[in-house]
Protein backbone atom coordinates (compact mmCIF):
# COMPACT_ATOMS: atom_id res chain seq x y z
CA UNK A 1 0.00 0.00 0.00
CA UNK A 2 1.15 3.48 -0.81
CA UNK A 3 2.39 5.66 2.21
CA UNK A 4 1.26 8.92 -0.31
CA UNK A 5 -2.26 9.14 0.33
CA UNK A 6 -4.47 11.07 -2.29
CA UNK A 7 -5.91 13.98 -0.59
CA UNK A 8 -9.43 13.74 -2.51
CA UNK A 9 -9.46 10.31 -2.64
CA UNK A 10 -9.00 9.77 1.51
CA UNK A 11 -12.07 11.78 1.46
CA UNK A 12 -14.85 9.94 2.14
CA UNK A 13 -17.91 12.31 1.73
CA UNK A 14 -20.66 9.78 2.15
CA UNK A 15 -18.94 8.40 5.13
CA UNK A 16 -18.60 11.50 7.07
CA UNK A 17 -22.15 12.45 6.18
CA UNK A 18 -23.45 8.98 7.50
CA UNK A 19 -20.90 9.87 10.64
CA UNK A 20 -22.87 13.39 11.44
CA UNK A 21 -26.03 11.93 11.32
CA UNK A 22 -25.60 8.45 13.66
CA UNK A 23 -23.97 10.86 16.10
CA UNK A 24 -26.64 13.65 15.98
CA UNK A 25 -28.67 11.02 16.56
CA UNK A 26 -26.85 9.84 19.72
CA UNK A 27 -26.07 13.22 20.85
CA UNK A 28 -29.79 13.55 20.84
CA UNK A 29 -30.37 10.77 22.92
CA UNK A 30 -27.70 11.67 25.72
CA UNK A 31 -29.46 14.70 25.94
CA UNK A 32 -33.09 13.81 26.03
CA UNK A 33 -32.42 11.08 28.86
CA UNK A 34 -29.96 13.37 31.02
CA UNK A 35 -32.14 16.13 31.85
CA UNK A 36 -31.03 19.27 29.85
CA UNK A 37 -33.94 19.37 27.88
CA UNK A 38 -36.09 20.58 30.81
CA UNK A 39 -35.39 23.82 31.18
CA UNK A 40 -36.95 24.19 35.10
CA UNK A 41 -33.70 21.55 35.96
CA UNK A 42 -30.91 23.15 34.38
CA UNK A 43 -32.59 26.24 35.98
CA UNK A 44 -31.99 24.40 39.12
CA UNK A 45 -28.47 23.56 38.35
CA UNK A 46 -27.68 27.12 37.92
CA UNK A 47 -29.50 28.40 40.97
CA UNK A 48 -26.55 28.03 43.34
CA UNK A 49 -28.03 30.36 45.64
CA UNK A 50 -31.60 28.80 45.84
CA UNK A 51 -32.66 24.83 45.75
CA UNK A 52 -29.72 23.86 43.88
CA UNK A 53 -30.23 21.00 41.68
CA UNK A 54 -26.56 19.45 41.19
CA UNK A 55 -27.45 16.11 39.15
CA UNK A 56 -26.56 18.27 35.98
CA UNK A 57 -22.90 18.34 36.74
CA UNK A 58 -22.73 14.20 35.68
CA UNK A 59 -23.79 14.94 32.22
CA UNK A 60 -20.80 17.21 31.42
CA UNK A 61 -18.77 15.06 33.75
CA UNK A 62 -19.52 11.89 31.96
CA UNK A 63 -18.70 13.62 28.43
CA UNK A 64 -16.21 15.30 29.42
CA UNK A 65 -14.46 11.99 30.63
CA UNK A 66 -15.43 10.38 27.71
CA UNK A 67 -13.64 13.20 25.25
CA UNK A 68 -10.83 13.49 27.01
CA UNK A 69 -10.22 9.81 26.62
CA UNK A 70 -11.10 10.11 22.75
CA UNK A 71 -8.96 12.74 22.40
CA UNK A 72 -6.10 11.25 23.68
CA UNK A 73 -6.32 8.70 20.64
CA UNK A 74 -6.68 11.83 18.54
CA UNK A 75 -3.69 13.70 18.99
CA UNK A 76 -2.08 9.83 17.85
CA UNK A 77 -3.52 9.88 14.47
CA UNK A 78 -1.94 10.89 11.49
CA UNK A 79 -5.74 12.17 10.02
CA UNK A 80 -8.82 11.08 10.48
CA UNK A 81 -10.80 8.29 9.31
CA UNK A 82 -12.94 10.09 6.38
CA UNK A 83 -11.63 13.19 6.44
CA UNK A 84 -8.21 14.86 5.41
CA UNK A 85 -7.09 16.77 8.26
CA UNK A 86 -7.95 17.27 12.10
CA UNK A 87 -9.59 21.08 12.47
CA UNK A 88 -9.27 21.78 15.91
CA UNK A 89 -8.76 25.80 17.25
CA UNK A 90 -5.82 26.44 17.93
CA UNK A 91 -5.62 30.22 19.68
CA UNK A 92 -4.79 30.71 22.63
CA UNK A 93 -5.83 34.30 23.48
CA UNK A 94 -8.23 35.79 25.38
CA UNK A 95 -10.45 38.46 23.82
CA UNK A 96 -13.08 40.75 24.59
CA UNK A 97 -15.31 38.60 22.31
CA UNK A 98 -15.10 35.48 23.88
CA UNK A 99 -15.47 36.84 27.42
CA UNK A 100 -18.59 39.05 26.35
CA UNK A 101 -20.14 36.16 23.85
CA UNK A 102 -20.27 34.09 27.01
CA UNK A 103 -21.54 36.25 29.15
CA UNK A 104 -24.24 36.90 27.06
CA UNK A 105 -24.97 33.07 26.48
CA UNK A 106 -24.66 32.32 30.33
CA UNK A 107 -27.56 35.34 31.09
CA UNK A 108 -29.51 33.64 28.33
CA UNK A 109 -29.28 30.31 29.57
CA UNK A 110 -30.60 31.16 32.45
CA UNK A 111 -33.27 33.45 31.76
CA UNK A 112 -34.55 30.62 29.30
CA UNK A 113 -33.49 27.10 30.57
CA UNK A 114 -32.09 26.07 26.97
CA UNK A 115 -28.57 25.88 25.38
CA UNK A 116 -28.41 25.08 21.70
CA UNK A 117 -28.51 21.79 21.15
CA UNK A 118 -31.44 20.90 24.20
CA UNK A 119 -33.60 23.91 22.31
CA UNK A 120 -32.86 21.55 19.18
CA UNK A 121 -33.72 18.13 20.70
CA UNK A 122 -36.81 19.63 21.86
CA UNK A 123 -38.47 21.17 18.86
CA UNK A 124 -40.33 17.89 18.18
CA UNK A 125 -42.32 19.04 21.63
CA UNK A 126 -42.39 22.61 20.84
CA UNK A 127 -44.38 21.56 17.11
CA UNK A 128 -46.50 19.24 19.14
CA UNK A 129 -47.99 22.49 20.92
CA UNK A 130 -45.07 23.91 24.06
CA UNK A 131 -44.90 26.53 21.13
CA UNK A 132 -42.23 28.91 23.66
CA UNK A 133 -39.49 26.02 22.54
CA UNK A 134 -40.12 27.34 18.58
CA UNK A 135 -39.79 30.63 19.72
CA UNK A 136 -36.77 30.28 21.34
CA UNK A 137 -35.32 28.52 18.70
CA UNK A 138 -36.39 30.99 16.42
CA UNK A 139 -34.91 33.73 18.12
CA UNK A 140 -31.68 31.98 19.00
CA UNK A 141 -31.86 31.88 15.09
CA UNK A 142 -32.25 35.68 14.66
CA UNK A 143 -29.73 36.27 17.34
CA UNK A 144 -27.18 34.24 14.71
CA UNK A 145 -27.86 36.28 11.75
CA UNK A 146 -27.20 39.42 14.20
CA UNK A 147 -24.05 38.14 15.09
CA UNK A 148 -23.61 38.11 11.29
CA UNK A 149 -24.19 41.95 10.66
CA UNK A 150 -22.84 42.86 13.30
CA UNK A 151 -19.75 41.43 12.90
CA UNK A 152 -19.41 42.25 9.08
CA UNK A 153 -19.42 45.71 10.39
CA UNK A 154 -16.89 45.02 12.93
CA UNK A 155 -14.60 43.73 10.60
CA UNK A 156 -15.26 46.54 7.86
CA UNK A 157 -14.20 49.21 10.93
CA UNK A 158 -10.11 49.55 11.12
CA UNK B 1 -30.15 7.95 42.32
CA UNK B 2 -31.51 7.07 38.45
CA UNK B 3 -32.89 10.85 37.73
CA UNK B 4 -30.24 12.70 39.83
CA UNK B 5 -27.16 10.51 38.84
CA UNK B 6 -26.95 7.35 36.51
CA UNK B 7 -29.51 8.94 33.60
CA UNK B 8 -27.39 12.36 33.45
CA UNK B 9 -24.11 10.59 33.81
CA UNK B 10 -25.23 7.54 30.76
CA UNK B 11 -26.51 11.12 29.01
CA UNK B 12 -23.16 12.60 29.18
CA UNK B 13 -21.69 9.71 28.03
CA UNK B 14 -23.62 9.37 25.05
CA UNK B 15 -22.71 12.71 23.99
CA UNK B 16 -19.09 12.21 24.60
CA UNK B 17 -19.02 9.61 22.77
CA UNK B 18 -21.08 11.21 19.93
CA UNK B 19 -18.92 14.36 19.81
CA UNK B 20 -15.88 11.55 20.09
CA UNK B 21 -17.11 10.21 16.45
CA UNK B 22 -17.58 13.75 14.90
CA UNK B 23 -13.23 14.24 16.00
CA UNK B 24 -12.56 10.46 14.93
CA UNK B 25 -13.95 9.93 12.37
CA UNK B 26 -14.62 13.19 10.54
CA UNK B 27 -12.14 15.62 12.42
CA UNK B 28 -14.59 18.34 13.55
CA UNK B 29 -15.42 19.69 16.56
CA UNK B 30 -19.12 18.89 17.76
CA UNK B 31 -20.21 22.30 18.57
CA UNK B 32 -24.01 22.67 18.42
CA UNK B 33 -24.02 26.26 17.68
CA UNK B 34 -21.36 26.63 15.11
CA UNK B 35 -23.15 23.82 13.68
CA UNK B 36 -26.33 25.77 13.79
CA UNK B 37 -24.37 28.91 12.07
CA UNK B 38 -22.85 26.46 9.56
CA UNK B 39 -26.35 25.78 8.71
CA UNK B 40 -28.23 28.73 8.30
CA UNK B 41 -25.75 30.79 7.59
CA UNK B 42 -22.95 29.46 5.97
CA UNK B 43 -19.80 30.74 5.08
CA UNK B 44 -18.75 29.02 1.97
CA UNK B 45 -14.90 29.79 2.47
CA UNK B 46 -13.03 26.49 2.69
CA UNK B 47 -14.39 23.08 1.89
CA UNK B 48 -17.78 24.23 0.96
CA UNK B 49 -20.14 21.97 0.42
CA UNK B 50 -18.91 19.41 2.98
CA UNK B 51 -18.96 21.41 5.70
CA UNK B 52 -22.59 22.55 5.46
CA UNK B 53 -23.77 19.07 4.67
CA UNK B 54 -22.24 17.55 7.60
CA UNK B 55 -23.79 19.75 10.05
CA UNK B 56 -26.82 19.37 7.83
CA UNK B 57 -26.73 15.66 8.97
CA UNK B 58 -26.11 16.40 12.21
CA UNK B 59 -29.01 18.65 12.95
CA UNK B 60 -30.80 16.09 10.70
CA UNK B 61 -29.87 13.23 13.64
CA UNK B 62 -30.03 15.31 16.82
CA UNK B 63 -33.86 16.78 15.69
CA UNK B 64 -35.45 13.15 14.38
CA UNK B 65 -34.32 11.54 18.00
CA UNK B 66 -36.24 14.63 19.25
CA UNK B 67 -39.29 13.44 17.45
CA UNK B 68 -38.45 9.51 18.56
CA UNK B 69 -37.98 10.73 21.97
CA UNK B 70 -41.38 12.88 22.36
CA UNK B 71 -42.93 9.36 20.81
CA UNK B 72 -41.28 6.91 23.58
CA UNK B 73 -40.39 9.03 26.32
CA UNK B 74 -42.45 12.10 26.56
CA UNK B 75 -41.11 12.86 30.11
CA UNK B 76 -37.92 14.04 28.43
CA UNK B 77 -39.38 17.44 27.57
CA UNK B 78 -41.15 20.06 29.33
CA UNK B 79 -45.24 20.87 28.72
CA UNK B 80 -44.86 24.79 29.76
CA UNK B 81 -41.69 26.92 29.83
CA UNK B 82 -41.31 28.43 33.34
CA UNK B 83 -40.45 31.71 31.83
CA UNK B 84 -43.00 34.00 29.91
CA UNK B 85 -42.90 34.57 26.02
CA UNK B 86 -41.26 37.41 25.81
CA UNK B 87 -38.51 36.13 28.27
CA UNK B 88 -37.59 33.23 26.31
CA UNK B 89 -37.71 35.14 23.03
CA UNK B 90 -35.06 37.58 24.65
CA UNK B 91 -33.00 34.62 26.15
CA UNK B 92 -33.24 33.17 22.34
CA UNK B 93 -31.39 36.12 21.35
CA UNK B 94 -29.09 36.22 23.58
CA UNK B 95 -28.10 32.42 23.28
CA UNK B 96 -27.98 32.83 19.74
CA UNK B 97 -25.91 36.05 19.62
CA UNK B 98 -23.60 34.88 22.41
CA UNK B 99 -22.92 31.97 21.28
CA UNK B 100 -21.43 32.88 17.65
CA UNK B 101 -19.47 35.90 19.23
CA UNK B 102 -18.10 34.10 21.97
CA UNK B 103 -17.23 31.12 19.05
CA UNK B 104 -19.13 27.93 21.00
CA UNK B 105 -21.71 27.05 23.86
CA UNK B 106 -21.93 24.18 25.84
CA UNK B 107 -21.00 21.28 23.28
CA UNK B 108 -18.52 23.08 21.88
CA UNK B 109 -16.70 25.35 24.82
CA UNK B 110 -17.62 23.29 27.76
CA UNK B 111 -17.70 19.75 26.43
CA UNK B 112 -15.14 19.42 23.51
CA UNK B 113 -12.92 21.96 24.65
CA UNK B 114 -12.76 21.17 28.46
CA UNK B 115 -11.30 17.77 27.77
CA UNK B 116 -8.78 19.48 25.53
CA UNK B 117 -7.64 21.80 28.60
CA UNK B 118 -8.09 24.58 25.97
CA UNK B 119 -7.84 27.63 27.60
CA UNK B 120 -10.40 29.98 25.78
CA UNK B 121 -13.31 26.82 26.20
CA UNK B 122 -11.71 26.62 29.99
CA UNK B 123 -12.52 30.50 30.34
CA UNK B 124 -15.66 30.87 28.38
CA UNK B 125 -17.10 27.84 30.54
CA UNK B 126 -16.73 29.35 33.69
CA UNK B 127 -18.22 32.40 32.24
CA UNK B 128 -21.21 31.90 31.01
CA UNK B 129 -21.22 29.25 33.91
CA UNK B 130 -20.89 32.49 36.11
CA UNK B 131 -23.50 34.29 34.33
CA UNK B 132 -25.81 31.84 34.16
CA UNK B 133 -25.76 31.68 37.81
CA UNK B 134 -26.05 35.02 38.56
CA UNK B 135 -28.97 35.34 36.13
CA UNK B 136 -30.99 32.73 37.88
CA UNK B 137 -29.62 34.16 41.48
CA UNK B 138 -31.11 37.78 40.31
CA UNK B 139 -34.28 36.33 38.58
CA UNK B 140 -34.81 34.68 42.05
CA UNK B 141 -33.69 37.26 44.48
CA UNK B 142 -34.59 40.37 42.88
CA UNK B 143 -37.86 39.67 40.54
CA UNK B 144 -39.17 37.28 42.66
CA UNK B 145 -38.67 34.07 40.67
CA UNK B 146 -40.74 34.61 37.52
CA UNK B 147 -39.83 36.59 34.34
Amino acid sequence: MSTRINNKESTNKQAQYAVSFVAGLIFSLGLGISGMTLPEKVIGFLDVTGDWDGSLAFVMGGAVVVYAIAYRMVIKMERPRYAVKFHIPRRKDIDARLLVGAGLFGVGWGLGGFCPGPALVSLSAGFAGVWDIVIFVAFMMIGMWLFRIVDGILSKTP
Amino acid sequence: MMDTVILPLTGGVLIGLASAMVMIWNGRIAGISGIVEGVISPRFADDKPVDFMWKTWFLVGLIVMGGILLIVRPESFPTTMPRSTVAIAIAGLLVGFGTRLGSGCTSGHGVCGMSRFSTRSIVATLTFMATGGITVAMIRHLLGGSV
